[in-house]
């Protein structure tokens, strides 16, 4: 059946008045802040604490752009007669975020977990060289960073809480063997109370025949 | 004296009235065209949702240098924005929008004639602003505007001459105190006619070949700057507005509501005027503007035997019920 002629029209003009009745899309963004998806890469924090000056973040950066110095520092033996270790302390850590181009492989690679995104972008400047956010920037960073967002439903749980929940089964069930082994005792003694020495001793020596 | 106060009155309320409703047409359109396409439009004009985005708007244009093109006819290029916006403000004299005499700047007799031959009058500005321009777009705009204006005239006139003989009389204020509500099936394919062929003579989307930008650039008014373009821009909304206001008075019924048109007559034509602006807006958002020949071919195919075969109709049905 061929269409009626001008429902053509008439769709294009039911088009536009559902979307004026629709919410609009715009994001008003000065005024109102955009929501953010989790794992956001707004700028890197850095957790200075946790640096050891490995340099690996600024060996793997693609463009290059963090900047690391550090002396070694010797530390006294702790015990009497110990030897003295030495120790790597942070002089300066800096980020060029006018060359970051927001990988995120430091981030993937720092062993120690000292570095981590967090959602803010507001950092725009008038000069160039304010883009290079040294050490106490980069900490201030730290405190916004978002507590890591949940797992997916279904998804694999965490390598370390897989490892601590399976020490901790692991222990549990020797504890209750353990408790089940002390009952079965308890059991044959009360059961033979004549002779309790006789299986006691035989247990004893099972293992060494 | 007291005649004098009256004249001038009407005059000051006519012109208030001139150069309010355009305005809130031209905010409506920011507005409507916005949400039509999912945007906000203006939000920070005048604070509240932008509502002084057009005072601004002329605001910049009044701060612009106006410029003359250097080999373009002066005096007429001038001119030319004037006599693009000053018909309008004369048909608005002439529309009543109440039953009593004071509604109604001037009552006119030929109120059908005086209407449509000053309305003719604001497309020779486009004509005049091509031609002095001494620019080949403005020149190829101005001669669009003029192959739409002869192709588009003449069906507005043929329905407007049906409502005439319907009411038989051609004044304005004549032709609403004849209405009946079955005028208006009786007069629907007019209707429709003549708004769109007013559309067309506006050179509003999806008629506006003659400005067409992606084209011609601004057609008739590439040349033009500040204030005098301004004009231009304000002479089109104003256009609307006495189009949308003749619609509801020759064909809707202007003051005539199904309740309450005991003196607020004016209400209801206010209203229906704002919807059928609403719907040159509508129209703008959803439809891409015509080709020229299929413009021709709208206007002499379809538009002009609808027109005929109406004005057929409302002899018969005339002659019928006498």
């Amino acid at each position: 059946m061929p269409p009626i002629p001008g429902s053509g029209l008439a769709k294009g003009l039911a088009v536009t008045l559902r979307t004026m009745t629709k919410k609009t899309v715009t994001a008003q963004y000065p005024d109102a802040q955009p929501e953010l998806p989790p794992r956001t890469r707004g700028v890197i924090g850095l957790f200075e604490e946790n640096c050891t000056v490995c340099m690996l973040c600024a060996r793997e950066c693609p463009d290059w752009c963090i900047y690391i110095d550090s002396h070694k520092e010797t530390v006294p033996a702790a015990v009497e007669g110990g030897r003295e270790r030495s120790r790597n302390v942070l002089d300066r850590f800096a980020i060029d975020f006018s060359l970051c181009m927001y990988c995120g492989i430091c981030i993937e690679v720092c062993p120690f977990d000292a570095l981590f995104w967090s959602p803010e972008f507001e950092y725009a400047e008038t000069d160039i060289h304010e883009l290079t956010h040294e050490r106490d920037k980069l900490r201030e960073w730290m405190w916004t960073v978002p507590e890591p967002p949940a797992l997916d439903p279904g998804a694999e749980e965490p390598k370390e809480v897989a490892a601590a929940r399976k020490a901790a089964e692991k222990l549990a069930a020797a504890q209750e063997q353990a408790a089940q082994e002390q009952a079965a005792q308890r059991q044959a003694a009360e059961q033979t109370p004549a002779a309790p020495e006789q299986p006691a001793r035989q247990e004893d020596e099972g293992p060494a025949e | 004296m007291n005649d004098v106060l009256d004249v001038a009155l009407r005059l000051v309320v006519v012109f208030a009235v001139f150069m309010v409703l355009p305005l809130v047409v031209g905010q409506t359109e920011h507005k409507v065209m916005a949400h039509m396409q999912g945007r906000l439009g203006p939000m920070y004009a005048g604070g509240f949702h932008g509502w002084a985005q057009l005072v601004a708007d002329g605001v910049k244009f009044a701060q612009k240098e106006d410029i003359v093109p250097a080999d373009a006819d002066r005096r007429i290029f001038q001119l030319a924005p004037a006599v693009a916006l000053l018909p309008y403000l004369l048909v608005l004299v002439a529309i009543p929008i109440g039953p009593s005499e004071s509604a109604v700047g001037q009552v006119i007799d030929a109120g059908i004639f005086f209407v449509l031959a000053v309305m003719g009058v604001g497309v020779l500005g486009s004509l005049m602003a091509g031609w002095a321009s001494a620019n080949k777009f403005s020149l190829l705009g101005g001669l669009r505007t003029a192959a739409q204006l002869l192709a588009y005239e003449l069906p507005m006139l043929l329905t407007a001459a049906s409502v005439a003989m319907a009411a038989g009389t051609v004044s304005l204020p004549g032709i609403l105190n004849a209405f009946e509500w079955w005028w208006l099936p009786w007069q629907i394919v007019g209707a429709i006619v003549f708004f769109v062929a007013g559309l067309a003579e506006l050179q509003r989307p999806p008629f506006d070949m003659p400005v067409a930008d992606s084209e011609i650039i601004f057609g008739a008014y590439t040349e033009y700057t500040g204030l005098r373009f301004a004009l231009f821009l304000l002479a089109e909304y104003a256009g609307i507005v006495v189009l949308c206001g003749l619609t509801t008075v020759l064909f809707l019924g202007g003051w005539h509501g199904p309740w309450g048109a005991d003196g607020l007559g004016w209400v209801w034509t206010l209203l229906k005027t704002a919807i059928l602006a609403f719907g040159v807006i509508w129209l703008r958002v959803t439809y891409p503007r015509l080709r020229e020949d299929q413009l021709q071919k709208l206007a002499w195919t379809v538009l002009i035997p609808l027109a005929l075969a109406q004005i057929a109709l409302t002899g018969i049905v005339k002659v019928a019920i006498q």
